[in-house]
């Protein structure tokens, strides 16, 4: 019906109006078009956000016949003073905070690397394309079996078979997952096989995209490789690289998937590896301690928010996005 | 000169072939270990050798699978297919039209609705998981909570967004002199000549919700609508872990979506390319 009228209605207005002001003579289609998402979005994510906030002034239990009992701010003040408790939540955001602090460079370096190593023309190219991007299609359930497979301790594990047959023996087998030491790196080593062919798709992208020209008056002045890829290179695809470690510095600590499923199968130190994603549900759902868990949440927003904001800033001080 | 060019591409090779190990050898041994005895998959470095083979695993899986108790792997499937294809359609639906609106139209409210999508992007699922269990308690072990959430995406539109954008006004005019409504001039012009974004959103869309797991989890208890993902933890629980059919079950959870993946490889990088994610 609407489409009928709108067809008749359309061109009695004048053109030069109509280029000017867009859809103007259907006031109505903007909000239309956008309400359904919009809908879903106030529903599914913001309505559960605000309810969060609701829930971290209050004691309260899921499942349970006793009613909630406002406790204002006590759920935040325990976080940080109940020795019990802090000492795990300032642990999980250290573990969060690690494994930004080296997946952010090193996966945007890499991505970078990869995508300028899959950009030259040579023979059988797209096969080592394939190969690379061949983990994007592994969820995280998966992922986290088969990395588990590989870091198995004892000499049974794929990892310390290998690096027995390349030292020779002289290296002793040793417990990824199980070591506090080396936990967190395992997990980070695993995130990257799996997400960073995402990047490298994103950055290939801007390399083919900066002028062919460039390059040319480059080597026309006798620049070599390295200094091309200095002055050419880096400046030409500087936006996409602030995008990519952004996206990258959000995905790192939303971390969770890799960490709860190793921790429930009991092979990972939980101590290292733990994140603030995975306090949050083990907090709510196995202790059942719904407004601590909601506190946390609103806490690991609020800091989510922070970084985004001073990146950006960053990000546009510098001239960019 | 020519022999340092030569050297240099020999390198590149090198390197090539090292990386492209890198990434492919987890999926070899995904593979290859599906079709090994569960006691041999653990053994060092013999763990990629493909001897003794057989499709034992594949029978252990279905074998397991059999029951009402424990649900069947053709069950776990077809939730999996009806959520997924439920979602990217939803999806592909109801984030482009949100992104057509912020892009090409003009209206009230627009500017302060679109900076708010920009920000839930940063909001993690996960960080609402509980708060929406909470509401939707009540509505556990159906098809439909599986999919409704996961809809509205705000990356998707955002993603929609920067498409839109680069369609050329001239072709909307046009549409609009030929007496093309809002929604004409949409499915009929701006969709057909922007399917690379629908291709990558479609194919990101796909791609997460078919490992979705968290959710499941929490929602889920009944095997008649319990979708795949689920069902691998079932398997690793297992005392002892039957390794063999862990892989086994990995392989037929992977090996379809890898198979579309590779035919629409070119296609995905090429849309990704032509996207404006480029920043």
């Amino acid at each position: 019906m609407t489409t009928q009228t709108q067809q008749i209605q359309a061109p009695t207005v004048p053109a030069r109006r109509r280029s000017s002001a867009g859809l103007s003579g259907h006031r109505f289609a903007g909000p239309l078009f956008a309400s359904p998402a919009l809908l879903g979005l106030a529903i599914f994510l913001v309505a559960p956000f605000v309810l969060a906030v609701v829930l971290s002034f209050y004691r309260v239990q899921l499942n349970s016949p006793r009613p909630a009992r406002f406790v204002g701010f006590e759920q935040y003040a325990r976080l940080f003073t109940d020795p019990d408790l802090a000492a795990a939540f300032g642990q999980a955001l250290l573990n969060n905070f690690s494994f930004a602090l080296i997946v952010v460079p090193v996966q945007t370096v890499l991505a970078l690397a990869l995508a300028v190593l899959v950009n030259r023309k040579l023979r059988g190219m797209v096969i080592f394309r394939t190969f690379i991007f061949m983990p994007l299609v592994f969820p995280l359930a998966l992922t986290a079996v088969i990395w588990r497979l590989i870091y198995s301790r004892g000499d049974q594990g794929l990892l310390n078979a290998i690096l027995g047959l390349f030292s020779g023996g002289t290296l002793s087998s040793h417990d990824w997952l199980g070591d506090p030491a080396t936990a967190l790196g395992s997990i980070i080593v695993m995130s990257i096989w799996q997400s960073v062919s995402f990047q490298m798709i994103i950055v290939l992208a801007a390399l083919q995209s900066v002028p062919t020209e460039l390059y040319e008056a480059a080597s026309l002045d006798r620049a070599s490789k390295w200094a091309q890829f200095i002055n050419v290179t880096v400046p030409g695809i500087r936006n996409t690289l602030i995008f990519v470690a952004l996206i990258t510095t959000i995905f790192s600590f939303r971390l969770f998937d890799q960490v709860y499923l190793l921790s429930r199968s009991g092979s990972v130190d939980r101590g290292s590896t733990e994140t603030v994603m995975t306090q949050i549900i083990n907090t709510g759902f196995d202790n059942n301690n719904v407004g601590q868990a909601a506190a946390m949440t609103v806490i690991f927003m609020l800091i989510i928010t922070v970084i985004a904001i001073i990146q950006r800033a960053a990000a546009r001080q510098r001239g960019g996005v | 000169m020519k022999r340092t060019h030569r050297w240099q591409t020999a390198l590149h090779y090198l390197i090539l072939t090292a990386v492209a190990l890198f990434f492919f050898l987890p999926v070899y041994y995904l593979i290859v270990g599906s079709f090994r005895p569960s006691t041999e998959v653990l053994s060092g470095l013999s763990g990629f050798v493909p001897t003794n083979l057989s499709v034992e695993n594949y029978i252990g899986v279905f074998d397991h699978l059999s029951s009402d108790a424990t649900g069947y792997f053709g069950q776990f499937a077809v939730v999996s297919i009806i959520v997924t294809t439920a979602v990217v359609a939803g999806s592909l639906f109801v984030n482009s039209m949100a992104a057509y609106s912020f892009a090409r139209m003009q209206w009230r409210g627009k500017k302060v609705l679109f900076l708010l999508v920009i920000v839930l992007t940063i909001i993690p699922f996960e960080a609402v998981a509980l708060p929406l269990y909470f509401m939707f308690s009540g509505q556990r072990d159906t098809i439909y909570i599986q999919a409704i959430p996961f809809m509205a995406n705000a990356f998707s539109i955002f993603l929609f967004y920067t498409f839109f954008l680069d369609v050329p006004g001239e072709i909307e005019e046009a549409a609009r002199l030929d007496g093309a409504g809002p929604f004409r001039t949409f499915f009929q012009v701006i969709v057909p000549i922007t399917k690379p974004a629908f291709a990558t959103v479609a194919i990101l869309t796909f791609l997460a919700q078919w490992g979705s797991y968290l959710w499941p989890v929490l929602m889920v208890s009944d095997p008649t609508v319990r979708p795949l993902p689920l069902a691998i933890s079932i398997f690793q629980n297992q005392q002892p872990p039957e390794w063999g059919q862990v892989l086994a079950f990995g392989t037929m959870f992977i090996v379809p979506v890898l198979a579309v993946f590779l035919i629409f490889q070119r296609w995905f990088v090429a849309s990704i390319s032509s996207s404006a994610v480029k920043g």
